[in-house]
Formats: C-alpha cells, sequence, structure tokens
C-alpha cells in the first residue's frame, strides 16, 4: 500500500501531503526534511527509487515539482511511477496544463483529485474520464451551494435570523 | 458581518508569497486571526477559517489539533462548500488519539446515507483516513450497505474502505467478507474488481493462507482479465499463496509465463518476473525465462529498469546462482554506476556470488574499489566483505592468512569506520583458528608500529584487537622487544582509556613472556658455558618449569628462535622503558589503567633486585636465577593458558557440585576469603587481571569458573547470563573461588600441546556439545581447522517464527470462508469450499459443474496440460454454463441469488443497531 504521499517544489516547499499510514505531526515534519533532503540531491538521470527505512520511496520530477510515494518493499515500484503520472495527467487535464501555481491555490482541490485516485493507500480508478466527470460533478455541487450561500434570500435570512 | 473583512484562502497564499523574511511573522499573525474567525457563528467565516488553517497545516506544518471541534462542526453544516472543507480539515488532521473523534461518528453515519453521491464519497474517504475501532465498529453496517450500492465510484471506495475495516475492527469480516467475494465476480464493472484486487491484495500480504481457498477466483481474474492494475495485484496475492500450495504453483506458471512474454507493459512484466523469482522459483524453465527478460531490463537505457533488473537478480540469486553470473560483467560494472541506489544493489549481487574459490578474488577487487570511493560507499563496501567472510564461521574462508592480512589493510584504508566488525574478527579469527596466530601477530605488529594510526579514532578498536593479539599470541613475536617499545610509545596516551588499559596488559605479557625467554636462555647458556659446573641445579631446575606449563612444542619452538633477541642488555633496557612509561600511569585517574599499571610495576619491583643480580656475573647467580625463574614462571604459566570460544550456552550446561548452596546468606564468606586469600594471592591475583583483559574480548573461557550454578535461583542466574552472555564481565570473586573449584574443569580451556580437534573431542564430552573441527580436503592448500560450536556461536536470539499475526482478522477470515471447519489445507477442500461460495445453488447441474471443477483442477495439477487443451476445456466449460443460462435453469438460480442478496440488505438495513451479534454470515455463506 501507499503509505504516504507528498509533493515537494525544487526549493524544498512542501506542496501537498497526505498520509495513510498513522504518523504523528512530529514524524510527519521529520519524513519530509529527510526525504526532500535525500530526493532534491538526487541527481536527473539517475533511478526513480530510493531505499528508505525499510520502505520504497518512488518520486518523479515533473518540472520543479517532485510527486514522491512511499511503499512498501513487495509493492511494485513502476506501477506506482504510473500512479503517479496518472494523478499528473489528471491535473493537467483538470487544470488545463497545470502548473506549481495551480497547485498552492487550488490546494484544497488537488486533495479532492488525489482522494479521486487514491483510497485508503490503494488505487482506485484507473479511468481519467471517469474521475473529470466527478470532479466537475463537485465543483458543480460547490458553486451550487456558493450561489445558494450568496443569494439575496439567505443574506436576508442571515440578516434577520 | 465579520465575513466581509475576512482574508480568504487566497489572501493567505498571496501574502504568504510575498514574505521575503519574517514568514513565521506572517504565519502567527493569521494563526491569531483565525483563532478568532473559527469562534465565529456565522457558518461561512468559520469554514474559511478552518481552511486557512488546514492550508497552515499542511503547508507550515502548524499544529491544528485545538481546532478538531471546529471542523466537527463544518462538516455538520449542510452546505456542501463548507461540509467540504471540514472534510478536508478532518482528514488531514485527525489522529485515531483525538478525542472528539467519537463525536464524528453520528455525522458520518448521516452522510454514509445521504443521496448525494459526493457526500457519500466524502464521508468514506474520511473513514478509510481516520476510522479506529470505534468508528469501524458503528459504521460498518453503513459500508456494508454501500458495498452493494448501485452507484459504481460508491461501491468502489466502500470496498477501498473495508480495508480500513477490517484492520481496525476484525469482526467486520464477519459482516462485509461475503460481499467483498461476491464483489470479485463482477467482472462488468473493472473499477470494483481493481478496488477488491487491492483489498485482497493488501489483506493476503499479511496472512496469505487464510485467502488460498479463494484461488480459483483469482486464477480466473488472473487468466481473464485484461486490466494491468488488476493484473500486478493478482500476481502479488500468487505471489503469496504459491508458497503454500505447490499444486496451485503449477497451475498458475503457464499463464503468468505467457502473460510475462506477451506484455508490453513493463511494469507488469517486472511483477511476472518477481512473481516466478520469488515464489516460483523450482519451475527451471519458468525461471529461465524470467532470466532472459531480466537481460533485457539489464541492458536497458532506463536506470529505473537497470535497478529493477538488478534487483530480481538479487531475489534469484539465493536460488539460481546462474543467473547472476550470467551477468556477471554487467554487474561488476554497475558498481561504478553514477546511482548510489544501483551502486548498492550491484555490491549485494557480488557478494551473492562470492565463493570459496573467488573470494580472495573478489574481495581484492572490492578493497581497492573501497579506497577509491567516497566514505560512505567505502563503509558500506567493507561492512559487506567482513559481513560475507565470516558469515557461518568464516565458511567460505580457506587462506586465513590471506583474509588476516586482507583484515589489516582494510583498518588502513582512511575512510574506515569499521572499527569495532574488524576488532571482532580479528578476536575471533586469533581464537578459533590456531595456524593462523603467527600471521595475525604480525599484522597486529604492523599495526601497532605505526604511530601515525594512534590519532584515528576509528582505529583503536582495532589497535585494542591487535595489542590483545600480539600480548597473547605473544610466543609468535619475532622481535618482543620492539613490541614493548610501540605497546608503551608516548602516542598511546591518544588511545581512549579502555584500550590503554589492553596495551598494558598486552605489555605485561610481553615483558613476562621476555623474561621468560630471557631466563630460559641464559640457563641454556650457562648450562652449555660451564659444563659440568652445576647442571643439577639450574637446568633440572628450569626444566622442571618448562615442563610444568608447557608439552606446547611449538610455542617452544618459537622461542628458541627468538632467543637471540633477549640479552641482558634488552632486558635491562625493557625494565627502564617500564619505569619510565608506565611509571607515570600509577597516578591515572582511569581505574583500569591504574590497576594494571600497578601490577607491571608492581612486579618488576619485585624480579628487579633479583634479575639484576642475576645480570651480572656472580657466584650465587644461579641461586638468584632460579628465584626470578621461579617467578616469571609462575606469570608465564598464568598467561600460557589458551582461550577459546565458548558457546554461549555452555553455563548452563556445567553440572552442579555437590553441596554448593549457592542461595543461602553467604555470611561464611569473609571466614572463607580470610583464609584463603593471603595464602594463595601471590600466585592468583594475576589471573584477576588476566580475566579483565580477557574481558575486552568476545569470549572468555574462565568465565565457566566463576560460579557453579546450584539450583532454581542459580539457574534463573544462568539463564540470565545465557542470554546476556556478552554483557557479563568475569567477576573478581573468581579468584576466591578458584581453589574451589579446581576439580571442575573450564568448559573450554584448550590445553597446549594437543592438537585442537582432540582438544575438542574432549570439550565435547565434558560439556555435551561437540566443536566441529572442519576441514576440507579438496583444497590445494588444506583449509586450517576452525573452532566451531555447534550451537551457541550466535547469541541466542529470542527469534520467534513469525506466527500469523493479527489472528484475529485472520480467524474471522477463515471462519467466513470455511464456517468454522478445518483449515484449508487441501485445494480439494478449498476448491469445494469455494465452489460452494460462489455457486450457492442447490441444483443438480451444479453440483455436476463442480465435480467438473474439481477434476479440472486435479487433472491440472496432475500433469502439464499444453494450453491448447486446457483452453478448449475451458470454452467448452463456458458453453455448459451458457447452455444453462439459456435453459433457464441457471437463470432462475441467479435471480434467487440476487433476491438472496437483497434480503440480506434489508436485514442489515432494518436493525442497524444490532446487526453485528446478529448476522450468522456463515449460514449466508455456505
Amino acid at each position: 500500500m501507499i503509505h504516504f504521499v507528498l509533493l515537494i517544489s525544487r526549493q524544498g516547499k512542501v506542496r501537498l501531503t497526505k498520509w495513510y499510514s498513522p504518523y504523528s505531526q512530529k514524524e510527519r515534519s521529520k519524513v519530509i526534511r529527510e526525504l526532500s533532503g535525500i530526493v532534491l540531491n538526487r541527481g536527473p538521470k539517475l533511478c526513480n527509487f530510493v531505499e528508505w527505512r525499510g520502505h520504497r520511496v518512488v518520486y518523479r520530477r515533473y518540472a520543479g515539482l517532485y510527486f514522491c510515494m512511499c511503499i512498501d518493499e513487495a509493492d511494485n515500484e513502476l506501477e506506482v511511477l504510473d500512479i503517479i503520472h496518472h494523478f499528473v495527467e489528471i491535473l493537467d487535464r483538470y487544470f488545463g496544463s497545470v502548473c506549481e501555481l495551480d497547485l498552492i491555490f487550488n490546494f484544497h482541490k488537488a486533495y479532492y483529485i488525489l482522494d479521486e485516485v487514491l483510497i485508503a493507500g490503494e488505487f482506485q480508478e484507473s479511468s481519467k474520464r471517469t474521475i473529470i466527470r466527478l470532479l466537475s460533478t463537485h465543483d458543480s455541487m460547490v458553486e451550487m451551494a456558493k450561489e445558494e450561500a450568496t443569494s439575496i434570500g439567505n443574506m436576508i435570512a442571515q440578516v434577520t435570523k | 458581518m465579520d465575513s466581509l473583512f475576512q482574508r480568504s484562502l487566497d489572501d493567505i497564499i498571496k501574502g504568504l508569497r510575498h514574505q521575503q523574511a519574517g514568514e513565521s511573522a506572517f504565519v502567527s499573525k493569521v494563526l491569531e486571526e483565525v483563532r478568532r474567525e473559527i469562534k465565529s457563528t456565522d457558518s461561512h467565516t468559520k469554514s474559511t477559517a478552518l481552511q486557512k488553517l488546514t492550508y497552515l497545516h499542511s503547508i507550515c506544518f502548524v499544529d491544528m489539533s485545538w481546532a478538531a471541534f471546529h471542523a466537527i462542526e463544518c462538516i455538520s453544516y449542510p452546505n456542501f462548500t463548507h461540509k467540504k472543507v471540514g472534510y478536508l480539515a478532518i482528514s488531514q488532521s485527525f489522529q485515531e488519539s483525538t478525542p472528539v473523534i467519537l463525536l464524528i461518528s453520528n455525522q458520518l453515519r448521516k452522510d454514509l446515507k445521504s443521496n448525494v453521491e459526493v457526500e457519500v464519497s466524502l464521508a468514506l474517504e474520511c473513514l478509510s483516513r481516520i476510522g479506529n475501532l470505534d468508528l469501524c465498529r458503528d459504521l460498518t453496517p453503513e459500508v456494508f450497505t454501500l458495498m452493494a450500492s448501485s452507484r459504481i465510484p460508491v461501491r468502489k471506495k466502500a470496498i477501498g474502505v473495508v480495508l480500513r475495516l477490517f484492520g481496525k475492527y476484525p469482526d467486520a469480516v464477519r459482516v462485509c467478507f461475503k460481499r467483498l467475494v461476491e464483489s470479485l465476480e463482477s467482472s462488468d464493472s473493472p473499477p470494483i474488481v481493481s478496488a477488491v484486487i487491492g483489498v485482497f491484495c493488501e489483506l493476503a500480504s499479511k496472512d496469505p493462507k487464510a485467502y488460498l481457498p479463494l484461488a480459483p477466483e483469482f486464477y480466473k481474474i488472473l487468466v481473464d482479465s485484461r486490466n494491468n492494475w488488476v493484473l500486478i495485484k493478482v500476481l502479488k496475492i500468487f505471489t503469496k499463496l504459491a508458497p503454500l500450495e505447490p499444486r496451485l504453483a503449477k497451475k498458475i506458471v503457464e499463464p503468468i509465463c505467457e502473460l510475462m512474454s506477451k506484455t508490453g507493459a513493463k511494469s507488469l512484466m517486472f511483477e511476472c518476473i518477481r512473481t516466478i523469482l520469488t515464489s516460483l522459483a523450482e519451475h527451471e524453465s519458468a525461471v529461465k525465462l524470467a532470466a532472459g527478460r531480466i537481460n533485457e531490463l539489464l541492458i536497458d537505457e532506463d536506470p529505473n529498469l537497470r535497478y529493477l533488473g538488478l534487483h530480481a537478480l538479487a531475489i534469484v540469486a539465493p536460488k539460481h546462482i546462474w543467473a547472476v553470473l550470467e551477468n556477471k560483467e554487467f554487474v561488476i560494472k554497475s558498481l561504478s554506476d553514477p546511482d548510489p541506489n544501483i551502486k548498492l544493489e550491484s555490491l549485494r549481487l557480488v557478494m551473492e556470488m562470492v565463493s570459496e574459490s573467488n573470494v580472495v578474488e573478489i574481495c581484492r577487487v572490492l578493497v581497492n574499489y573501497a579506497t577509491k570511493s567516497e566514505p560512505e560507499f567505502c563503509n558500506v563496501i567493507l561492512g559487506s566483505i567482513l559481513s560475507t567472510c565470516s558469515n557461518n564461521v568464516y565458511e567460505i574462508i580457506v587462506d586465513f592468512d590471506w583474509y588476516v592480512s586482507l583484515l589489516g589493510e582494510m583498518s588502513r584504508i582512511q575512510h574506515c569506520q569499521k572499527g569495532e566488525e574488524i576488532e571482532n574478527q580479528l578476536i575471533d579469527i586469533g581464537m578459533r583458528v590456531q595456524d593462523v596466530r603467527p600471521e595475525l601477530v604480525r599484522v597486529g605488529r604492523d599495526l601497532l608500529m605505526d604511530p601515525a594510526l594512534l590519532g584515528n579514532p576509528f582505529l583503536h578498536r582495532i589497535l585494542s584487537a591487535a595489542a590483545w593479539l600480539c600480548g597473547e599470541y605473544v610466543e609468535f613475536i619475532r622481535n618482543p622487544v620492539e613490541l614493548m617499545e610501540s605497546l608503551l610509545q608516548p602516542r598511546t596516551s591518544l588511545l581512549p582509556p579502555s584500550v590503554r588499559a589492553v596495551y598494558l596488559e598486552s605489555a605485561f605479557k610481553a615483558l613476562v613472556f621476555c623474561l621468560h625467554s630471557y631466563l630460559k636462555s641464559a640457563t641454556s647458556s650457562d648450562h652449555s658455558a660451564l659444563g659440568l659446573s652445576d647442571p643439577g641445579v639450574s637446568s633440572q631446575s628450569y626444566d622442571e618449569f618448562s615442563g610444568a606449563h608447557g608439552e606446547n612444542g611449538e610455542a617452544s619452538g618459537t622461542t628458541l628462535i627468538q632467543e637471540n633477541h633477549i640479552t641482558p642488555d634488552s632486558v635491562l633496557h625493557l625494565l627502564n622503558l617500564i619505569d619510565m612509561a608506565v611509571g607515570p600511569l600509577s597516578g591515572s585517574y582511569d581505574v583500569e589503567i591504574q590497576e594494571r599499571a600497578r601490577n607491571i610495576l608492581g612486579f618488576t619491583e619485585l624480579i628487579k633486585p633479583v634479575l639484576s643480580d642475576s645480570l651480572h656475573p656472580q657466584d650465587e647467580r644461579h641461586k638468584q636465577q632460579v628465584e626470578a625463574s621461579k617467578m616469571v614462571r609462575l606469570l608465564h604459566d598464568t598467561f600460557s593458558d589458551e582461550l577459546g570460544p565458548v558457546s554461549m550456552s555452555a553455563q548452563g550446561r556445567v553440572p552442579v557440585p555437590d553441596g554448593l548452596v549457592l542461595h543461602e546468606n553467604l555470611a561464611d564468606l569473609e571466614a572463607v576469603c580470610g583464609s584463603s586469600l593471603p595464602a594463595s594471592s601471590a600466585t592468583i591475583s594475576f589471573e584477576g587481571s588476566h580475566n579483565v583483559e580477557g574481558a575486552t574480548s568476545i569470549f572468555i573461557s574462565d568465565q565457566k569458573e566463576e560460579s557453579e550454578p546450584s539450583s532454581e535461583s542459580t539457574s534463573l542466574l544462568a539463564e540470565h547470563r545465557k542470554r546476556h552472555g556478552l554483557y557479563y564481565l568475569p567477576s573478581e570473586k573468581n579468584t576466591e573461588h578458584h581453589e574451589a573449584n579446581n576439580d571442575y574443569p573450564p568448559a573450554n580451556e584448550l590445553k597446549s600441546g594437543v592438537t585442537v580437534s582432540n582438544d575438542a573431542q574432549d570439550l565435547a564430552k565434558l560439556a555435551e556439545q561437540s566443536f566441529l573441527p572442519k576441514r576440507k580436503s579438496k583444497q590445494v592448500k588444506a583449509r586450517p581447522v576452525v573452532v566451531k560450536l555447534d550451537e551457541g556461536d550466535v547469541l541466542p536470539i529470542s527469534s520467534k517464527i513469525p506466527q500469523a499475526k493479527d489472528d484475529s482478522l485472520s480467524e474471522a477470515v477463515r471462519d467466513v470462508l470455511l464456517g468454522n471447519e478445518a483449515d484449508a489445507d487441501t485445494l480439494t477442500q478449498k476448491a469445494a469450499a469455494d465452489s460452494v461460495i460462489r455457486k450457492k445453488g442447490k441444483e443438480k447441474l451444479n453440483a455436476k459443474e463442480q465435480e467438473d471443477d474439481l477434476d479440472h483442477m486435479d487433472s491440472q495439477s496432475g500433469t502439464v496440460q499444453n494450453p491448447v487443451k486446457e483452453r478448449s476445456k475451458r470454452s467448452s466449460r463456458k458453453q455448459n454454463a451458457d447452455e444453462g443460462d439459456h435453459g433457464g435453469d441457471k437463470g432462475k438460480q441467479k435471480r434467487r441469488h440476487r433476491h438472496g442478496k437483497h434480503r440480506t440488505r434489508e436485514g442489515v438495513q432494518n436493525p442497524p443497531a444490532n446487526v453485528i451479534s446478529q448476522t450468522p454470515v456463515p449460514d449466508l455463506l455456505l
């Protein structure tokens, strides 16, 4: 299973963290410090796997962003690389040629997208189209909720409450 | 309206990006705002504040546990945006121990039952992240319901959550397992199958045996599925299952090979390779195929594939070393790959290839390579050489002289940090392999002589070993005076006290040895020079001495060679040297050093007047000499007892002497000591120090002597000692008990003059264990005897065979699968149980098919069929099924089946409170 997902920028800034195994807050920041030290310092033409504390970290760099996933020894590294790529493709399709800024300003959306790709540390959906469709329902629901909240009637109700 | 003036998330992000310095000041300001805003009653203000906090939490690791309750408030809002924010905050920040976590249960249940698909998804995702025992128990019925949902995404997520449920609340198996198994069959919707297989893959990795009955289902997926994600997971499951059931292995080997050669996806291909190498290694032809595929990986441009290729070789190495040897050149070449991971992997492989015949060559290459590589990798290389060579009591080493000099060479490598390991091995070899001692001493001497090495703290442990060896086997030293000089050189002040203490002790031994040989040569030269003058006194007396301590022919042989070095001048020189170098140490703050220094000084004080007289030609010199000889002889005897390796469990086997009562009050100990001490102090006090010195080595032969266990309490002690033998210091009490215990020979004291193997036999009888003197006759150069203990060479680690953990989970699974019947030991049973699960029908047709199924399985396992035949058989089966469908019989069954499912769901929905206790799963299943 996937223990956690990290997105780290080339400057070492954390862009997204998702933990599927229990890690305390202290452990989390320690893990990130350790791993960004390892991953960011690896040259461009090296393999994408790092052995780390009995686990394996699979990472891949897209532009200035490193996508890292930590897996068990027995898991398939190439499959995880595919998962990372799958995730990036969905991000790309959703944001329209995604860049780091998209993830910075829409950090919550990045989480929802990830939640559609993985659940409980397991890969769940291989169809990009399905995920995009789910995401758009998601968005339309958000829009509806927003509209409702900002409608005049609602405002009046709030004020007169 | 405070929401008007509230900063939005975007504001925060922008603000954070524009902070050059003082980011933390900005963050703490925002936090202050958030703390205020989050208390607002306005839902929008609250959720925005929570969102900002979540952002800061995930990016800047700000603590947000204090806001847990606010997050729960947010998910209870009807507005979807707010709910979403709340769920994100919860799944990011909640831990199992979060105190308010139970408050969430009701809201989760509500959302799980919601009609809005997205809300259900949110709740499921949240449960999969934070579910603890209570939550999982409370929400199992809801998840169970959702597992049959008509909405595919929801169903898929519910299946994913099951993993968490099972992990936290094993009883959920009794509720959900059946439905999980059914989902395996839903070949119409690939996402579901993918999710279920993912769950089973994870479950099977923990306890594969419980899932053996499902093998036919998995097999079907393996053969039918075209989805690589699913296939990879199925292969993983089979990797776990195949070793448990050889017939299963036979059955799957063919489809996997086919898959491996057909697929274009590297990930799937690699998984096939790994499955074959891990679990189907007995199938020679499959391994050959896989090896061919590995070769492809190795020559690929992509470093990932090269790395995995090496990794695969590492898996296959223990069983099929030929696959590695085929790629030997590539492996060696990879040692200099720019990628440290590839380097490490290839190093492991190189070590796998090491055998008796090539160990010299490979180690030579590696040590050369280590000197050239960066410190970290250098030490990795050295570490793996050390561990490989010492594996199973130096099994692969034939030429110990070579190995010992290699150890010496390794110590001198600039970055070497393996001091401790080298120290242990040097001493270990010294004790185990008698023949190599001269070389050991030579290597040790070289290390000791070099003053430059004393400045390197990593070498201190090695120097300690070298000093000990040179002291213990001083008879092999060509020039003991030189040794003394290097042991007492001024730069030894750089050593840590513990090592310095070893140096001193070794110097002591060397001194005794020098004097001994001097006196011996003096008497013999007297003998020859004076002719008949007084043969009776001197030579006879000395013969006695040498007779007393040694039939050790070898030792005295070497001594003869060295005689010439010891002249009266050099003895004087030595004594002066000791005065000069050791004198100041008698005031050392370290007790070990101080005590040993005083021992030496005391001895020289004692011996000096006698000896200095004897150094001048006088008439009564013989008399004096005899006196000196006596003293020296005593000490020499003390030191000439050989130390050998001791089984860690030897202590327990020492017979309990009659009449020894240890657990009673030791009040009269004083009386015993009082009488025994003065009498024996002169003789024994040195033995005590001998022991202390021995403590720096790993094995202490005298350990045996010190306490003879008598009854329960002492056997407890013995047990403890057995476990933690390493940490015991031989106590000084030894000296007191020594006389009393003389009847009990120490379990492992090698007597000089007897060959090790003979001695070992004696010891075997003595301690009811056998040393195995190992001799390989094939070798050109005979391998020296390596003293080897049958057991107890390694510390008895409490290594329990890894039992199936989380028993509750696997038990539950087994119960559900087999309805409390016996284990699924045989495939037949399993298949039967399984087809029952699968079909549940009582129609005759079904029964027939069941038999068919079994036949099929058996014939499969019996002989390797050709694929055509198999396929035709399968298709005929399919036809059968189709016919059945048309015939209506099967259709009816199907309908009934669906009906049954429906009923189950209703049953759960109606009384949700007591589902768990109520659901009689085995009945439903079987």
